[in-house]
């Protein structure tokens, strides 16, 4: 059973030493920047970043913050108008965050499901911000949008697991 | 109404994170110069981090530097020897196209063609991307203080790469071909169609506007058109990889990038690029009508006489030579040359001189056979660019017999020729 549904109890809350809180949203946004496009253009670290701080704090308050503030700072590195980016991870930062509180998302099948999702959310309201508001010429690829949805899936389960060593219980 | 919003309390910070962002995005769509508005900002996290950037760039490239420099030197010698014979071919290639160049030249300035020169560039290093999936941009090593500006175009030695969007002080932003917002104009080398390249989601190159009844190989060399007013014209930018029917009447054009996008470590930003207008070296005046005339093939005529047959035959030998392409022109006496159509050889007006002089005289033949297979073949003219009719009587080989075969020199072709002329 993947997903499970449990009591605010039964599920541990967990955060994390300003370092990582700091360190992680910096590396993740520098390695989305210095990697080779070649290889590493699917992958959005920063995204599997806001969904695990999200989903390890289940505050939806902080998630959202934690994702508005990633979105953000990749907006500033793009070419588009900032916000863009900040919208659709403040959504999906709340929304992990929120999922979090309810379901044990331990379980490296959940993550990757969870995460694959959240990317498809991601991706929607990005579309949706972008060519609705925006107006800008972008198009929608389902191919591509499941295709790396499942590579950010599997990456995420892997950075997951190494993020996990930086949990601390409260 | 306090129980309500406590009740709801995250959901009503949700809901004011969104609406300030959407209020920020407004705000740059609506004054639509985001860059000037946004620009502190942007500053801010382009300087967090590009310098980190740069240092792992700098340490990269000096290890690769020591190893390849130092160390691994296998084959340098073999290859060494390669790059010589390769410059010798190349010496002569560039000899061919210095003179494909000159004429060119001259038959745009007949045209009154305007021609963009790339006076200057500004090589630079790929330090990173946007950091972005959806969007197709890199950072260059380059900015505002080494005379990089927004909108100069970013080419490598395969072709183009795209257009500086943003300019920082020490680095800028550019926006590659392959971005979904990014459109260049192109033409197709062979077919002249013109088209808009644009980029897909998958970082793919779509050639737009080229309607389903047009025939596109695939193969064929996609180069920029200049009509976007960045890249200059002629510029390579893929190959056509896949032809298919798109949506309404257009093809679904895939081109495959000329430069390699994904890999990119070195490009050129064009800081300075001149239109001007060519000026013929020649100072005649010869009608580009005229020209195009001369290029047109035709029936090769049938030898009227048997006295005028080797005329005949000469105009064909010289409309062989002027219709055919333009590398078969050679250095003229001033060092440049002409180009072979100038010389009014063209299938159809080097075969009406032969006609028309034969039966005034036969000894004419002779100069005429020599003059139309060297000097047309050739794709020679007087220097000064205008035909005249003692050339045709003259032995030297410079003075090309079918000269007077050109409608712009009527002092050149009787009168009853020009009557009897089916064009």
């Amino acid at each position: 059973m993947p997903i499970t549904y449990t009591s605010g109890e039964q599920i541990e809350v967990y955060r994390f030493s300003i370092p990582v809180t700091v360190g992680v949203p910096l590396l993740a946004l520098f390695l989305q920047a210095f990697l080779p496009r070649r290889i590493f253009s699917i992958f959005d670290l920063p995204l599997l970043v806001t969904i695990f701080f999200g989903m390890a704090r289940r505050n939806p308050i902080s998630g959202l913050f934690t994702g508005a503030a990633i979105g953000l700072a990749q907006d500033m590195l793009g070419p588009y108008p900032i916000g863009i980016y900040g919208i659709a991870k403040t959504v999906v930062g709340y929304l992990a965050s929120s999922l979090g509180a309810k379901l044990d998302v331990e379980n490296a099948g959940a993550r990757l499901l969870i995460t694959v999702a959240f990317y498809l959310v991601h991706q929607a309201v990005f579309f949706t911000v972008a060519r609705g508001m925006v107006n800008l010429t972008l198009n929608w690829s389902w191919s591509h949008g499941i295709l790396s949805g499942l590579a950010n899936g599997i990456v995420g389960m892997v950075l997951y697991f190494v993020l996990d060593k930086f949990k601390q219980r409260t | 109404m306090e129980s309500v919003l406590g009740r709801y309390r995250n959901l009503t910070i949700l809901v004011g994170v969104l609406f300030l962002q959407v209020l920020g995005l407004a705000v740059q769509v609506k004054r639509s110069v985001d860059a000037e508005h946004t620009r502190l900002i942007r500053i801010w996290a382009v300087d967090a981090i590009t310098p980190l950037e740069r240092i792992l760039v700098w340490t990269q490239n000096s290890t690769n530097n020591v190893w390849h420099n130092y160390f691994f030197l296998r084959g340098v010698r073999a290859e060494n020897r390669q790059l010589k014979e390769q410059i010798q071919q190349m010496r002569l290639e560039q000899v061919r196209l210095n003179e494909d160049a000159a004429q060119a030249r001259r038959l745009q300035s007949l045209l009154a063609f305007k021609e963009q020169v790339v006076m200057k560039t500004v090589p630079a290093q790929v330090i990173g991307s946007s950091g972005s999936d959806l969007s197709r941009s890199i950072y260059i090593d380059k900015g505002s203080n080494q005379g990089i500006a927004p909108d100069m175009p970013v080419i490598t030695s395969g072709g183009i790469v795209g257009k500086v969007l943003r300019t920082y002080p020490s680095t800028s932003l550019v926006l590659m071909i392959n971005d979904q917002s990014s459109g260049v104009g192109v033409l197709l080398e062979k077919s002249r169609l013109q088209g808009v390249l644009r980029g897909t989601p998958e970082g793919e190159l779509v050639l737009e506007r080229v309607m389903s009844d047009e025939q596109v190989t695939p193969g064929e060399t996609v180069l920029s058109s200049g009509g976007d007013q960045i890249f200059p014209k002629g510029f390579p930018v893929g190959t056509v990889m896949k032809v298919s029917p798109g949506k309404e009447l257009f093809l679904n054009i895939k081109v495959h990038p000329a430069a390699d996008l994904s890999r990119l470590e070195e490009v050129l930003v064009l800081t300075e690029k001149q239109e001007r207008e060519v000026v013929a070296e020649s100072g005649g005046k010869v009608r580009a009508a005229d020209i195009l005339a001369q290029r047109l093939p035709s029936v090769p005529d049938k030898p009227a006489t048997v006295a005028g047959a080797p005329v005949a035959a000469a105009g064909k030998l010289a409309g062989t030579a002027a219709a055919g392409s333009i590398p078969s022109a050679k250095p003229g006496p001033n060092g440049g040359t002409k180009p072979a159509a100038v010389a009014g050889t063209g299938t159809k007006s080097a075969e009406r001189p032969a006609l028309r002089l034969a039966p005034a005289s036969t000894t004419a033949e002779s100069p005429v056979v020599k003059s139309s297979d060297s000097d047309a073949s050739n794709g020679r003219v007087p220097s000064d660019g205008t035909n005249r009719a003692t050339s045709s009587t003259t032995k030297t080989p410079e003075k090309p017999a079918a000269v007077p075969s050109n409608p712009s020199t009527p002092q050149a072709s009787p009168q009853p020729a020009a009557e009897n002329n089916p064009n």
